[in-house]
């Protein structure tokens, strides 16, 4: 028997310069990094404040910035896409093809799975209970588990790049090419476990805060007077319940068939690969939906506060947004329209799909109006917006043409797919996540971002992203299909290298954003936000201090109406006073728990083992995390208790700065 | 309109949630529900995705019913006798897990703990039932790797049969919590989740007892 079951030196690509390097470069990073984390001595402060922490806020922090690094090793996949397919017209480029195929379904794959979703789960955690006015989500130690779990299944992506190898199948593994005869390789089974760990995670979090929205809101939050990003974040988690699972019976069927010859998907024996692609479509795109709604649910917040009004049409909205998550399960089937389901089928998974189309077209026009006689701010969350509201448009408006069948038939699988779903995710979810960051920053730190080093961000980005999707376009009508490693049509050359110039501008955008942060970081005591109350907020995240406390609010608030603080504001002003305070109690909260962080630290060990077929170590894995489990079932206090002059203590002294900002204003 | 409703009609535009306003704590204005509420809520919703996961194993299962690939079809392998002893044990279980809760809210340690090892019982006897129908079928060679019908139908009961292993080892550790901790609130919490997964196992069973052996044995 082989203690190491698959893995030998052969795993480590000594043979390829690029991902060597690259390897030992982020290797040295981490290694600096932690060396130097524990040179300062903040290891006990890591452990203590972050690590173990079941602060939904904290844990909404570090979700943000597994996103942003992931964001950042995504968009190095696309720099070496973009800059090999302008190489290698009529020759080879850098990128071998088979390390080209690894780099397109990691760039999507992470993209998808480690950058977006962990940004749009992050400004939940941090956002929701805040604005439901509560002190933390329902399950604290469960959302702890969630965020670590996720980070085992970006950790094991990554080690890919150095032990073995990464799936070549594309971001979707579609059988019969990623069955064990196909893809003899690690790299599939690293997606699979990856993807099946982060999943269980995400699964969490949606019960965690479909849980937290309909059963623990304030006195007086009812449905109808719920900020339009908690409606967001409802519908998301409810996709996310209702489709997760697909994901993970789906992946868990072709691991099936790699692992134990099962024939789901296989060719022989009575498998049906078109099944495959049936049910991961059926998850696919409802997980499109599950990261714009609460995309669309920030520019609701954004595009209302920085126009100084409500938000226009609040119930069509949260009609548009359940009609939405209705309905992003009725046309996963226009995936593939070209592979067979027949005219009947199409034409009516077509409609399904133009009709979605009328959601979000509610939900511009409610923008719009919004804005429309408003006192605009444009500051840099407002300028992400009205980017997005521009850019959005015409991105969904090739998405309608490809809801044609006929058309679909001509753009299938061409370079116009792929200049549409980048149109629409980073219109719609990346913008939304710097407007949503740059937004909620202040809250989360206590310090605004700079605005210089925003808007030159926005402005790149936006630039950038036209210069390099408008040619993918192009490219597709000219009739370049997806993922060519080399090509030798010299119509298309001119096209590719613009594109090319325009990832570098991006580049620029996102050089723009590290500076951003340093620069914001070095000036912290300039852009300190005193009051808590940056922007003239309309929600009740405003009415905490920045950063607020442990426990949030030191007396859950009751709401009268459907914009809580400003509604308090109106009266503060109204009265010339801050409404007083009731008598302050000893407040619980839930005590930090190293759980999330040990399960994943084991679930890492079962996935590793899983990928090489080590078996022992996958049954010590089990073993670790069902004790771990029983360790935290076993524990007696799970509460600490913040005593009452402690909270009196905070919440006086905000009310104070608070009352003295409201009164000072100018009368409007 | 008096002066006051005035004020509210401005400061609230759309004039929301003033209607037949409900109190109710968790899904009105009367605030955060209670934590036997809010976890029992979130269990039901855990539930809820395990079901969307055996719905997709029902689908397969459809799908490839038929796909015998030359190797056996149901109605040859399925023996109902064994399927109804299989679903006495299991709903018998359930009745008993059910008996355990009425002992949890008597507060009697004893009858808590009996009826749970009888529970625990019936859920091993089943799981041995199943255990033996799946090895004959692998030593006549009609292992999950023969045909895709096999497969399916390898997958969807298994997978129900990790369920019913994983819900005994809960069970396991649930008595053992209940002896150690007695019926502290969070305990309690802890076994109304159980009994709730452990009854959902039958709702699994009976459908899988009614789609895949009635079914199959009549095709």
């Amino acid at each position: 028997m082989n203690l190491l079951g698959k893995l030998t030196w052969s795993a480590i690509p000594f043979d390829q310069p690029i991902p060597l390097f690259s390897a030992a470069v982020v290797i040295l990073i981490v290694v600096g990094v932690l060396v130097w984390v524990a040179a300062k001595g903040w290891v006990p402060y890591l452990w203590k404040e972050w690590i173990t922490s079941v602060d939904h806020k904290h844990i909404g922090v570090m979700y943000c910035l597994l996103g942003l690094l992931m964001l950042l090793r995504g968009f190095i996949d696309a720099l070496m896409m973009r800059s090999q397919q302008a190489l290698a017209f009529n020759a080879p480029g850098y990128l071998p093809p088979e390390h080209y195929d690894q780099i397109f379904s990691a760039h999507g794959t992470i993209m998808i799975l480690f950058a977006a979703m962990p940004l749009v789960i992050g400004l939940m955690n941090f956002v929701v209970p805040l604005q439901l006015g509560v002190r933390d989500v329902a399950f604290p130690t469960l959302n702890s588990v969630s965020f670590w779990l996720t980070c085992t299944g970006a950790l094991l992506v990554n080690l890919s790049l150095v032990v073995g190898e990464f799936a070549r199948t594309g971001w979707l593994p579609f059988p019969p090419l990623s069955e064990l005869r196909y893809s003899p390789g690690v790299g599939v089974d690293y997606y699979l476990w990856a993807v099946q760990i982060s999943g269980v995670g995400t699964l969490l979090t949606g019960i965690n805060f479909v849980t937290t929205i309909l059963k623990t809101r304030t006195y007086g939050m009812t449905y109808l007077r719920m900020p339009m990003f908690c409606w967001t974040a409802l519908a998301a988690c409810m996709l996310i319940i209702a489709a997760f699972p697909v994901l993970t019976a789906t992946l868990a069927m072709l691991t099936l068939d790699r692992y134990l010859g099962f024939h789901f998907f296989t060719n022989g024996a009575g498998g049906n690969p078109m099944m495959f692609t049936n049910l991961i479509w059926a998850w696919g795109h409802p997980e499109v939906y599950i990261l714009v709604l609460p995309s669309f649910g920030i520019f609701s917040e954004v595009i209302s506060t920085f126009s100084a009004k409500p938000l226009f049409g609040y119930r069509s909205m949260v009609i548009a947004t359940l009609f939405i998550c209705l309905v992003s399960f009725c046309v996963w089937l226009h995936h593939f329209f070209t592979m067979g389901p027949g005219g009947d089928v199409n034409a009516a998974f077509g409609i399904a799909t133009s009709i979605i189309a009328v959601g979000t077209g509610v939900k511009m026009y409610n923008w719009l109006f919004t804005m429309y006689g408003g006192r605009i701010r444009f500051a840099t969350p407002m300028l992400w917006s009205i980017g997005f509201l521009l850019t959005f448009i015409t991105g969904g408006m090739t998405g309608v043409m490809l809801a044609v069948p006929p058309a679909d038939f001509l753009l299938h699988n061409s370079m116009f797919l792929v200049a549409h779903f980048h149109h629409v995710i980073i219109a719609g979810v990346v913008f939304a996540v710097m407007a949503g960051i740059t937004y909620w920053f202040p809250k989360a730190f206590g310090f605004r971002l700079d605005e210089g080093w925003g808007k030159a961000t926005f402005w790149f980005a936006i630039t950038g992203f036209y210069v390099t999707f408008v040619p993918l376009y192009i490219l597709g009508f000219l009739g370049m299909t997806r993922r060519l490693q080399h090509y030798d049509v010299p119509e298309w050359r001119p096209w590719i290298l613009l594109a090319a110039v325009g990832i570098f501008i991006y580049l620029c955008s996102a050089v723009c954003q590290i500076i951003q942060l340093a620069v914001s970081i070095c000036n912290r005591d300039a852009l300190r936000d005193v009051t808590g109350d940056p922007w003239d907020g309309r929600s009740l995240e405003w009415a905490t201090p920045s950063p607020p406390p442990a426990f949030n609010f030191a007396h859950l608030p009751h709401v009268e109406n459907l914009e809580a603080y400003w509604n308090v504001k109106q009266r503060a002003r109204e009265e010339s006073r801050l409404d007083g305070a009731a008598p302050y109690e000893d407040l619980e909260m839930p005590r930090n728990s190293p759980t999330g962080f040990v399960c994943a630290f084991f679930a890492t060990f079962i996935g590793f083992a899983l990928i090489w077929h080590i078996w022992w170590l996958m049954i010590l894995g089990l073993i670790g995390a069902y004790a771990t489990f029983v360790v935290f079932a076993w524990r007696d206090v799970p509460e600490y208790v913040i005593p009452a002059e402690e909270v009196a203590r905070i919440d006086r002294a905000n009310r104070a700065v608070r009352q003295e900002a409201l009164l000072s204003e100018q009368p409007t | 309109m008096s002066a006051a409703d005035a004020t509210v009609a401005l400061r609230d535009p759309y004039h929301v949630g003033h209607a037949g306003e409900s109190q109710a704590r968790g899904h009105g204005a009367g605030g955060p529900a209670s934590k036997r509420i809010v976890v029992g809520y979130g269990f039901w919703l855990f539930l809820l995705s395990d079901i969307v996961i055996f719905s997709c194993l029902f689908a397969a299962y459809a799908v490839l019913a038929q796909a015998t690939a030359g190797g056996p079809s149901s109605k040859q392998i399925f023996d109902l006798n064994r399927v109804a002893i299989e679903t006495a044990c299991l709903l018998a279980s359930s009745f008993f897990c059910g008996m355990a809760s009425i002992a949890v809210a008597k507060r009697s340690r004893l009858w808590t703990q009996i009826w749970l090892v009888v529970t625990g019982l019936l859920g091993l006897a089943f799981i041995l039932l199943e255990v033996s129908e799946f090895s004959a079928l692998h030593a006549q060679g009609d292992g999950p790797t023969r045909s895709a019908f096999l497969t399916a139908f390898f997958t969807l009961v298994g997978c129900h049969g990790v369920h019913v292993s994983a819900g005994l080892l809960w069970l396991g550790t649930m008595m053992a919590q209940l002896f150690a901790k007695g019926f502290r609130a969070d305990i309690r919490r802890r076994f109304l989740c159980f009994t709730m997964f452990w009854h959902f196992l039958d709702i699994i069973w009976v459908a899988i007892f009614s789609l895949v052996y009635l079914v199959g044995t009549k095709l």
